[in-house]
């Protein structure tokens, strides 16, 4: 139904009262990225709380990012199919099938050359986009309902997965150098540089808050990243106001990339004071990067959002609208079989039930990132923070010893309240 | 003399930021046809809201007196419990279920929750002999045109006893044929005794049908007119609140040589393969040059267009299409929109906008090279592009970052144009243009469409509003049932004579 715009017989002081609208909305706009940063907070200083501090201890830290980094990975690509108004239920199938190809092509399998981790893992992505690009073609060319078509792959590559791995069996040990994608740390190039030196206490034991040392590759990373994060942001309001545009407000601004920053740097330097930067955060953040890029700043990125809101529309604005269909789709069976390989790497074999599943929870990661069910409507960093606030759960409720039955109703109900919020916020706009 | 049925007194509604309606008085005796006019978002759609109690009691200022009695509305059921019923302009019915399932939906006759069918069936063909619709009950809906449609709405307005009829712009998607038929069922309701409220961008028929007419500008109550005093001027001046010295601008054609020309253009049906709906056009379009093209609902204008611009309708399509003399592939909308070619939809809301995203990504959809390089998104280069059209068409938005669906009809269709104009077309193709929008900005889109002819593009314009052709266009072909029927031009054409052309090409179509 339309809501009839205000009459505006004063269109020629619009002009002029733009400027604090403009303030104004940007900060109701991002109200809901903000709150959920926010909710992701206080859900890390509630469990930092009830763990007695183990949350954020640096080789909790660690396990954190590599027992969930495959959900974020493959909500990336979620994210994508459910605006393009679709949804992937095959994911986690997918991602155990990959991780049973893999296993078998480095370890059962004698392929010479294909068995080198790098090049049976480069296959293996490419295999994920053969299975996204033939669900895909029966959806984008033959309008099947995506609900329908990857239920059929959910259970055709779980079914292959197994029969892969000789019926409930495991393919293993991965090669080491293998295994390094998701529990290795990036290598230390610069050396470490010892904060406070270890002292030994009568017992033989080194005393609290001594012996801090610093993996400094991971620290100059941290900066430059944050670095990079502030400077980009101020040539950006710089850009914006050269050309007579309003930006948000500075002190807005400068607030959200002081916490940003803060927050990073905490984060790096308790990995530092470990092992440095796990390699699979390193890689997810790439991901993560490009993903912003491709939803904000390209054009196909656009297009994807316009297929979703209204496909008749995109069609006729000279979208070719299956094509761009079987791209999201290619697109995410390359994350889900990355999703399959870093699940391989982190166990160290193939197991049947690798990444059971996973597909709700990828899923449940992009919803409370506030995306529509309807498509047209989500984004990737709130879709990142969902899918950290799933992890974080899960965490936090396996330190506090909770029931994985009751963990599932925990989730079922933070999912749930998510979107009532979102329906809630909207209905009050 | 007719005593009064109700009366709304000083209603005022504020919504955050606007005052939507303000001290706004309504009075309709019993047993009239009583029309509302107003341009969009002055505030015809709230008052009936107010009414109707979608709205509840509360949320507005004002008393509300229904047949002498003073109404708090919890809700749409407390109103229609008083025989007051609102038939909105997208109408409210299940496509897949039938006629008669449809008009007794959420009031089945049904006894511990077992519908009886045989009642409901007798109930609803009482009620299509009333409306004059004959259709068989078990029909559905999906099957039905919208003048039935709209038939369907009535019948079920009939089954709730209803005491005072609202109607928002009923005749808004129909055809000339339906709307009179239309029109004549209110008047023969009339007869019966019943009251009416008819909201309406045409003149022509408020004028025709009407006993007051209030209208309403800016949230304010203008004046309210008898029947005698009715002129479409005197609404017009009062509705804008200036004089339309002229509906249509002023313009000086000139005309070059032929840019666009369609020969021999056939189209079958998408679904019923052996239907063929377009059946050999030839047709052409010059530089600088509006033609029109009029015809009924259903004479396939649009399936035309649509199959023209890069076979968005149609199978088995057939014929050449010459652009400049050459022979050019419009076969995909990329490549029709490369070639110079734009089709402005007659459903911006289905086919035009993308109504969850702001003004300022659809006003480039179509066009993303325009802002774009190597594939990445030139950001202000596209908000430039935005604001530019934005006060190209005067699309009246405090920002290009307002969502497309919440901005009124004839924003809207702005907005849809302005994402074609982006697009820079050679020919431009211009389906109901001003369909379900106001006097003033239906003003602002011919002011529009004359300055891109004097631009020295092809404009070809799809009515079937026949002032409007006769107004805007140069030359006008005339299409029924799939073929071309009559070429005039438009110094030369009259309502009369491209009637007469419709009429004769029925009789060749039938011999």
């Amino acid at each position: 139904m339309t809501v009839e715009s205000s009459p505006s017989p004063q269109t020629g002081v619009a002009q002029d009262t733009h400027e604090p609208r403009v303030a104004v909305s940007a900060l109701v706009t991002n109200l809901r990225e903000y709150g959920l940063v926010l909710a992701l907070i206080i859900i890390m200083l509630f469990f930092q709380f009830t763990t007695d501090g183990t949350l954020f201890k640096p080789l909790n830290l660690s396990n954190l990012v590599q027992q969930n980094s495959f959900i974020i990975v493959m909500a990336l690509g979620m994210l994508l199919v459910i605006v393009a108004g679709h949804i992937d239920l095959s994911v986690g199938s997918v991602a155990g099938f990959i991780g049973a190809l893999g296993a078998n092509m480095m370890v059962t399998w004698q392929l010479g050359l294909l068995s080198n981790p790098l090049v049976a893992s480069i296959v293996c992505l490419l295999v994920g986009a053969a299975i996204g690009a033939a669900q895909g073609y029966w959806i984008a060319y033959h309008r099947i309902p995506s609900f329908i078509v990857t239920l059929g792959g959910m259970l055709i590559f779980r079914g292959l997965c197994q029969a892969m791995l000789g019926g409930g069996l495991s393919v293993g040990p991965l090669p080491v150098s293998f295994k390094e994608l998701s529990s290795g740390f990036i290598p230390e190039l610069l050396g470490v540089w010892t904060l406070v030196p270890p002292t030994v206490n009568a017992a033989g034991k080194t005393i609290f808050g001594s012996g801090v040392q610093l993996q400094m590759t991971s620290v100059i990373l941290g900066l430059i990243g944050v670095a990079a994060y502030a400077w980009f942001g101020l040539s950006a309001r710089r850009t914006r106001e050269r050309h007579g545009y309003q930006a948000e407000p500075f002190a807005l601004f400068v607030a959200k990339t002081l916490i940003v920053s803060l927050l990073t740097l905490f984060l790096v330097y308790q990995f530092a004071i470990y092992k440095g930067l796990p390699i699979v955060l390193v890689v997810m953040g790439l991901l993560i990067g490009l993903f912003v890029f491709v939803t904000k700043r390209m054009v196909i990125g656009r297009r994807v959002y316009a297929l979703g809101g209204n496909p008749k529309a995109a069609q006729l604005s000279g979208i070719k609208t299956e094509r761009l269909t079987l791209y999201v789709f290619i697109n995410m069976g390359v994350l889900s079989a990355l999703g399959g390989l870093i699940i391989a790497a982190r166990l160290g074999q193939a197991v049947p039930a690798a990444g059971l599943g996973s597909e709700l929870d990828v899923i449940a990661a992009v919803f409370i990132g506030g995306a529509s069910a309807m498509g047209g409507v989500g984004q990737v960093i709130a879709t990142v923070v969902g899918g950290f606030i799933m992890g974080v759960m899960n965490n936090g409720m396996s330190i506090m010893g909770v029931n994985v039955d009751w963990q599932q109703v925990v989730k079922g109900l933070v999912l749930l309240g998510a979107v009532v919020f979102d329906v809630y916020n909207k209905n009050k706009a | 003399m007719a005593s009064t049925i109700l009366e709304m007194r000083d209603i005022t509604k504020t919504f955050p930021g606007v005052k939507a309606l303000s001290n706004v008085t309504l009075s309709v005796e019993e047993g009239e046809i009583h029309a509302i006019v107003g341009e969009n978002g002055a505030g015809k759609s709230t008052l009936m809201k107010v009414l109707s109690g979608v709205y509840p009691s509360g949320t507005y200022d004002g008393t509300i007196v229904f047949r002498g009695q003073e109404c708090q509305f919890a809700g749409i059921h407390d109103s229609e419990r008083l025989g007051i019923v609102i038939i909105h302009q997208e109408l409210a019915l299940v496509p897949m279920l039938s006629i008669a399932e449809n008009i007794f939906l959420g009031n089945e006759h049904a006894s511990y929750g077992v519908i009886d069918w045989n009642a409901n069936e007798t109930r609803t063909r009482a009620l299509l002999k009333k409306v004059g619709l004959d259709e068989d009950p078990k029909t559905l809906i999906t099957n039905i045109g919208v003048g039935k449609q709209q038939l369907v709405e009535i019948a079920k307005a009939l089954s709730k006893q209803v005491k005072l009829l609202i109607l928002d712009e009923p005749t808004a998607s129909l055809s000339e044929k339906d709307s009179q038929a239309l029109l004549d069922l209110l008047l023969e309701f009339k007869r019966q005794g019943m009251t009416s409220i008819l909201i309406s961008h045409k003149l022509n028929e408020v004028s025709r049908v009407a006993d007051h007419v209030t209208v309403i500008r800016d949230g304010q109550t203008i004046e309210t007119l008898a029947r005698k005093d009715v002129t479409e001027d005197r609404i017009v001046t009062s509705m804008v609140g200036r004089s339309l010295d002229d509906r249509y601008p002023p313009r000086e054609p000139k005309i070059g040589e032929v840019v666009l020309e369609v020969k021999d253009w056939s189209v079958y049906h998408p679904i019923h393969a052996e239907r063929q709906v377009i059946k050999g056009i030839d047709l052409n379009v010059r530089r600088g040059e509006v033609v029109g093209i009029a015809g009924l609902m259903g004479a396939g204008r649009t399936e035309f267009a649509m199959s023209l611009f890069g076979r968005s309708w149609g199978r088995r399509i057939t014929g050449t299409v010459l652009l400049d003399g050459k022979p050019v592939d419009v076969s995909t909308v990329g490549r029709a929109v490369d070639r110079g070619i734009a089709y402005v939809t007659e459903d911006r809301k289905t086919y035009g906008l993308n109504l969850i995203d702001h003004i300022k990504h659809n006003v480039t959809a179509a066009n993303m090279k325009g802002v774009s390089k190597r594939g990445v998104i030139d950001d202000l280069r596209e908000l430039a592009v935005a604001n530019e059209y934005r006060a190209k068409t005067n699309i009246r938005t405090p920002s290009v970052y307002q969502l497309t669906g919440n901005l009124s009809g004839g924003n809207q269709q702005k907005v849809v144009l302005s994402k074609w104009l982006f697009a820079d077309p050679e020919v431009l193709i211009l389906d109901e243009p001003t369909r379900g929008i106001d006097v003033g900005a239906k003003y602002e889109i011919y002011t529009i469409i004359a300055r891109l002819a004097a631009e020295g593009r092809a404009i070809i314009v799809i009515s079937s509003e026949m002032p409007e052709l006769l107004g805007i266009s140069d030359r006008i072909y005339v299409m029924n049932e799939g073929r071309i029927v009559g070429e005039m031009a438009a110094s030369e054409a009259s309502q009369e004579k491209i009637m007469r052309a419709i009429i004769r090409g029925e009789g060749k179509a039938a011999s």
